[in-house]
């Protein structure tokens, strides 16, 4: 009897457990016109609350517009999040994007951030002809696969960021620019000290640095490889100070970008940090005791003229938000470009809209935005081109292009010159 | 060079032994070995976080505020939770582990994943033979100097000390001889907790906090106080020692290597294990006692 009642307990503790994860997940397919779109991240880190905040910003636009018309019929956006776990777990994410698909039947996905999750997230999008829009992940991988397997993966497309051999490329250009304002304050050849984390990303990155920093004019202090999570470089900092480096070169993703910038402001490490740091491209930077000062990232978005759409968009994120963009927001430019391409299709049939976003052309917040045949966003001067941004007296400006033009003749309404840490 | 070591390598091993300290307290008492010991460490840091800077409260306040109620805290976690379990010290490990993950999963909840700062006890920094320290790591070197001494005078000059290590010796003997048994433990328990909470205090300044910041700071205090041996104040103190110098030499004679750091640290200590697996004082606390 003790056996039965136990049972009887357990079931229904299991059953009232369950109640609300059933309740939320068994929506029935609603009979007014919408077309249901899953936006997926890591729901309680930056990034995916930018994913988030984008394509909320960028539904409520087009809704309030009127919707997306297909031919006679107008369609609302009905949006469904998924939290991806992914920069804990890989599972979790796919979980995530198995829900979307299967319970909440979304037509069409974006998001998504960490390459490894993306890759299963991706898969699992293209099994099911779901279109898939990256605004994240940056491997040139994922973007390979579309030309590798056009039949199975025509359905990714990458929004945001641009890949990374072109993020490599920029934070050349940027370090270029930091090295000679070096070498004009001190008098001596810029000695660079690489600072990347442990990671399949920055392998060329580093490989390509070594290389081409003494083709540069330059010489190589040495390199240093740090975890992406490590909590603490003090050491490493100390050790880059005594090898007499006065530029350090950054390719960090991870947790340590924040602790790197931290100490090296407390410290008042004498050489000029430049490169990529995505932990410096978050608002959460000025909270630091040195407010992130001086620190020089790569970034997608800044407060500049890079089309007219920009300041618009990025004001009306900040006065909604509370805090600048970062690339995760692609979500909102992706938003439009699927809307372009739904009505061009005329149809939601995934095929016929692979089709149009693939001739989407079209001037967004981040610059001219097409793709190229593997669905990879396109970067040159003319269309998206990134930016370089330097925290300044806790706000991000944007440094790079220089505003003098004298990259590819680019230069950018709003453009403050770059400035050297007032310790060097 | 060797003073950049030197300096580094004392700086580092002086968080871990804040951290480890009240780890061996608690083990070395009752035997429990409380994985939620840096969860309370970020709790603290984040309470701390909370009432400095959301609440405006002087920093000194917030401290105190944060260490008390942490500390509190964690006795009535022992008292209506791992005190219950404790003789099973397999559900004990689970137990605490399931603490840590409420802790995280609350605080991801309240505070999200963002990365939060808590302001310097004393801001900047100074050089020692040419090598630059923040005031904030010369303070918590400090403090960790003062609370290891302190640790040992509550433990060998007091009564209270008596009876934690009478327990520690034999808990049933102990009981028989008229010790609180109970009541001693609770006490060790919230000593430690406090010692965690103190920590949060003076090391989270050093970092960033965020939801998962106990982790990487357990898994090196596990690896400090095995290497000096379960439950021996001394042994975490040298093993604190052994893993920041170990730490530290990765980063400068191999630079292109910094990110094995930990894992060369806690090879050392496999090596240790395997030929001491007592821990390099396991025995000499027996006799401490």
């Amino acid at each position: 009897m003790d056996l039965i009642k136990r049972a009887i307990t357990c079931l229904l503790v299991v059953c009232l457990l369950a109640t609300p994860v059933l309740a939320c997940g068994g929506e029935t397919q609603s009979e007014t016109k919408e077309i249901r779109i899953g936006v997926i991240g890591p729901t309680f880190y930056v990034q995916g609350q930018h994913h988030r905040y984008g394509a909320e910003m960028a539904a409520e636009e087009i809704n309030k517009a009127g919707g997306i018309s297909i031919g006679e019929d107008t369609y609302r956006i009905k949006l469904f999040f998924a939290n991806s776990n992914e920069l804990l777990s890989v599972t979790d994410a796919a979980n995530a994007m198995e829900r979307l698909i299967s319970v909440n039947r979304v037509s069409f996905v974006m998001g998504g951030i960490r390459t490894e999750a993306v890759q299963a997230m991706q898969d699992i999008a293209m099994d099911n002809k779901v279109i898939f829009l990256g605004s994240g992940a940056a491997a040139v991988e994922l973007c390979t696969r579309v030309t590798e397997n056009y039949d199975r993966y025509k359905y990714w497309f990458r929004v945001a960021p641009v890949n990374s051999d072109h993020l490599g490329h920029v934070s050349f250009q940027m370090l270029g620019m930091v090295a000679a304002a070096v070498a004009q304050k001190t008098g001596n050849t810029p000695r660079v000290a690489i600072f990347a984390e442990q990671a399949v990303w920055t392998d060329p990155i580093v490989a390509a640095a070594q290389a081409n920093i003494p083709l540069m004019d330059m010489e190589v202090a040495g390199t240093w490889r740090v975890s992406a999570t490590a909590t603490d470089v003090t050491s490493e900092l100390t050790a880059i100070r005594n090898a007499g480096a006065n530029v350090i070169f950054t390719a960090l993703s991870g947790p340590v970008g924040r602790h790197y910038v931290q100490k090296w402001g407390e410290l008042e490490i004498p050489a000029a940090s430049v490169g990529i740091n995505v932990e410096a491209q978050d608002a959460g930077l000025k909270a630091l005791p040195t407010k992130g000062n001086y620190e020089t990232t790569l970034n997608m978005y800044a407060r500049v003229n890079l089309t007219e759409k920009t300041i618009p968009f990025y004001d009306t994120f900040v006065d909604r938000f509370g805090e600048p963009p970062t690339y995760n927001a692609g979500t909102y430019e992706a938003m439009y470009v699927l809307k372009e391409a739904i009505e061009r299709a005329g149809t939601l049939d995934p095929d016929s809209v692979v089709e149009e976003i693939e001739k989407t052309d079209r001037i967004s917040p981040a610059g001219r935005i097409t793709f190229d045949d593997s669905h990879d966003i396109v970067w040159s001067p003319g269309y998206v081109t990134t930016v370089g941004i330097q925290w300044l007296d806790g706000e991000m400006h944007c440094v790079w292009p220089p505003a003098d033009g004298s990259w590819e003749d680019v230069s950018y309404e709003g453009v403050v010159p770059y400035k050297l840490p007032p310790w060097m | 060079m060797i003073e950049a070591v030197i300096i580094n390598g004392l700086v580092s091993a002086g968080v871990y032994a804040l951290l480890a300290t009240g780890f061996s307290l608690i083990f070395g008492a009752a035997r429990i070995i409380n994985l939620a010991h840096t969860a309370f460490y970020m709790l603290a840091a984040y309470l701390i976080f909370t009432l400095a800077t959301t609440l405006g409260l002087n920093l000194w306040l917030s401290i105190v505020l944060g260490v008390a109620a942490v500390t509190f805290l964690g006795v009535l976690t022992y008292r209506f939770i791992i005190a219950r379990v404790r003789i099973h010290d397999t559900t004990t490990l689970i137990v605490t582990i399931a603490i840590t993950i409420i802790i995280q999963e609350v605080l991801l909840i309240a505070y999200g994943g963002h990365f939060r700062s808590v302001p310097a006890m004393v801001a900047g920094y100074t050089e020692l033979l040419g090598v630059r320290v923040t005031y904030q790591s010369l303070l918590t070197l400090g403090v960790v100097l003062a609370v290891m001494l302190g640790i040992w005078l509550i433990l060998m000059k007091t009564r209270l000390g008596t009876g934690i290590r009478s327990t520690a010796q034999d808990r049933e003997v102990a009981n028989l001889m008229g010790i609180n048994v109970p009541r001693i433990e609770m006490i060790t328990m919230g000593l430690a907790v406090a010692l965690a909470a103190l920590a949060g205090a003076l090391v989270a300044p050093l970092f960033s906090l965020e939801p998962h910041m106990w982790t990487h700071p357990l898994v090196m205090v596990l690896a400090v106080v095995i290497l000096g041996g379960l439950g021996s104040i001394k042994g975490s103190l040298m093993g604190a020692v052994i893993l920041a110098f170990s730490e530290t030499l990765v980063v400068f004679y191999a630079p292109a290597g910094a990110y094995l750091k930990g894992a060369m640290a806690l090879t050392i200590m496999l090596l240790v294990i395997l030929l001491r697996p007592q821990g390099l004082f396991g025995v000499s606390f027996e006799e401490e006692r």
